[in-house]
């Protein structure tokens, strides 16, 4: 049933995505088991303004994610902690996370941060952007897979 | 990875078997992104936001000295009193003293008769204005109409939360129940996924409580005043990046009577003090 889920998602996903966009919001991008291998729209990532995007309130990650960034004072546990990620996960497993986490888990809280499509009631100033732009999702995950045992 | 993806799913399914049909219809009907969240049974028991709140908040909220509520209790005394409109009537020229609306705030929001519509405190109170006192509604989340709502909600301070949701209340009911478990907004969240699912858990700073409403109207911190029912689901509905829906509204009120219906029991706090 689980796996039924995920094909259907991942299916439609790849059928429905931006048809709506008038400037291509969203990057097109392509699922294969439970991945996203290819970087989106071909961008590299920087780790340093991963951070600050995961610190901040354009990703807002610590509203339910503890990570490794001891200036901000409140980290939420709605999700598990990042700490060592970077050993548990790859790229591209991160990039779908990121992109469509409803294919992972369709009861999740975690957001669709790169998905403007199929949503309903969005707030009028954020209507047809996605809340982080391709280049914003390569540097979160570059950022990611800094965080690893070793590196600490 | 994709462990901590599916092994929430799989745990509740396992748990709970009769879902199995409900999911696999949700799939085939749905784009695996939209789509409400199942209704959830009220919680039992309900607990107040209080519980939730942190330490200093509740410090606040018990002291009779320093509840910044008890300004708003305090003006609401003052306007029951105080003639207006045409024929100079207050108040308490139809109900007398305060304490006569004893028992009256838990069983709100009700079905109006004369406008058949479901009405919440304020609105009731500027239906009295309007009909009695030939005079103008307050402005809705207006100082002067929260200080009577908590004024009123005062007169039934620890009495049981108790609202109708059968017959003609029940269409709104369900609409509220429906609201309730809808995927709103760019994050694409559900009250029930947060108040239901989630009780417990830190959102950032905020331990996130079942989202009761006894202690409503509240004074909240974070503003500086009292916010009424419909405002603190604006914010609700704000977090998730979603439009909010006007204050007032039939959407916001049926909401409201499934929330109330939710925390049935809850003793009425007034004045509250939350974060
Ligand atoms: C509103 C809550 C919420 C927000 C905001 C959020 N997440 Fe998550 N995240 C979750 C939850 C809950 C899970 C657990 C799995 C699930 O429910 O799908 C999760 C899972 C993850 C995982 C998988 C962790 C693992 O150990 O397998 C990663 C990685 C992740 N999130 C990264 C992020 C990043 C980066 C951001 C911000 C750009 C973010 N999340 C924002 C709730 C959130
Ligand atoms: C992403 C999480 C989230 C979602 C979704 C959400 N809320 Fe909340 N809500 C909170 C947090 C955090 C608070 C503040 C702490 C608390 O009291 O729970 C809160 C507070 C409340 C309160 C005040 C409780 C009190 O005692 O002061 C009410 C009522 C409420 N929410 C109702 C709703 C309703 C109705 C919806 C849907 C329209 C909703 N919430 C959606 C997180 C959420």
């Amino acid at each position: 049933m689980v796996l039924a889920v995920l094909v259907l998602g991942a299916a439609l996903l790849s059928a429905t995505r931006s048809d709506t966009a008038d400037s291509e919001p969203v990057a097109i991008y392509q699922i294969v088991n439970d991945s996203i291998p290819q970087p989106l729209d071909g961008l590299v990532g920087d780790p340093e303004r991963g951070r600050a995007i995961v610190a901040g309130r354009a990703g807002n990650c610590l509203a339910c994610h503890h990570a490794p960034i001891p200036e901000e004072p409140f980290h939420g546990d709605l999700g598990p902690p990042l700490e060592g990620i970077g050993d548990r996960a790859t790229a591209g497993a991160l990039r779908l996370r990121l992109v469509a986490p409803r294919t992972l888990n369709p009861d999740t809280v975690m957001p669709a941060f790169h998905q403007v499509d199929g949503l309903r009631r969005v707030a009028t100033q954020r209507r047809g952007r996605p809340i982080l732009t391709a280049q914003q999702v390569e540097d979160v995950i570059a950022y990611l897979l800094t965080l690893r045992a070793d590196a600490r | 990875m994709a462990g901590h993806g599916r092994g929430p799913v799989r745990r509740r399914l396992i748990r709970l078997p009769w879902l199995w049909p409900a999911v696999a219809g949700m799939a085939v009907a749905w784009p695996a992104w939209v789509g409400s969240e199942l209704p959830a049974p009220a919680p039992s028991p309900p607990r107040s936001g209080y519980e939730f709140a942190r330490p200093e908040t509740q410090a606040i909220q018990d002291d009779e000295f320093a509840n910044p509520g008890l300004f708003w209790v305090e003006r609401g005394a003052e306007l029951w009193d105080s003639r207006d409109g045409v024929d100079g009537q207050s108040c308490s020229s139809c109900h007398g003293a305060a304490d006569a609306l004893a028992g009256v705030a838990p069983t709100y929001p009700k079905i109006d008769p004369v406008s058949g519509l479901l009405t919440n405190l304020e609105q009731r109170i500027n239906a009295c204005r309007t009909r009695h006192m030939g005079i103008e509604p307050y402005p809705l989340e207006s100082d002067p109409l929260l200080s009577l709502s908590v004024y009123v909600t005062q007169q039934s301070a620890g009495q049981p939360l108790q609202v109708q949701i059968d017959g003609p209340a029940h269409p709104w009911f369900e609409r509220g129940r429906s609201l309730y478990a809808e995927r709103v907004g760019q994050m694409n969240v559900a009250c029930t996924q947060c108040h239901d699912q989630r009780v417990g858990h830190m959102l950032r700073a905020e331990r996130i409580s079942q989202g009761q409403i006894n202690g409503f109207p509240a004074y909240l911190l974070r503003w500086g005043t009292v916010s009424s029912v419909h405002r603190r689901f604006q914010f609700c509905n704000e977090q998730a990046r979603a439009e909010p829906l006007p204050i007032g509204s039939d959407d916001y009120n049926a909401l409201q009577l499934y929330v109330a219906w939710r925390g049935t029991g809850l003793a009425v706090e007034a004045p509250a003090v939350r974060r």
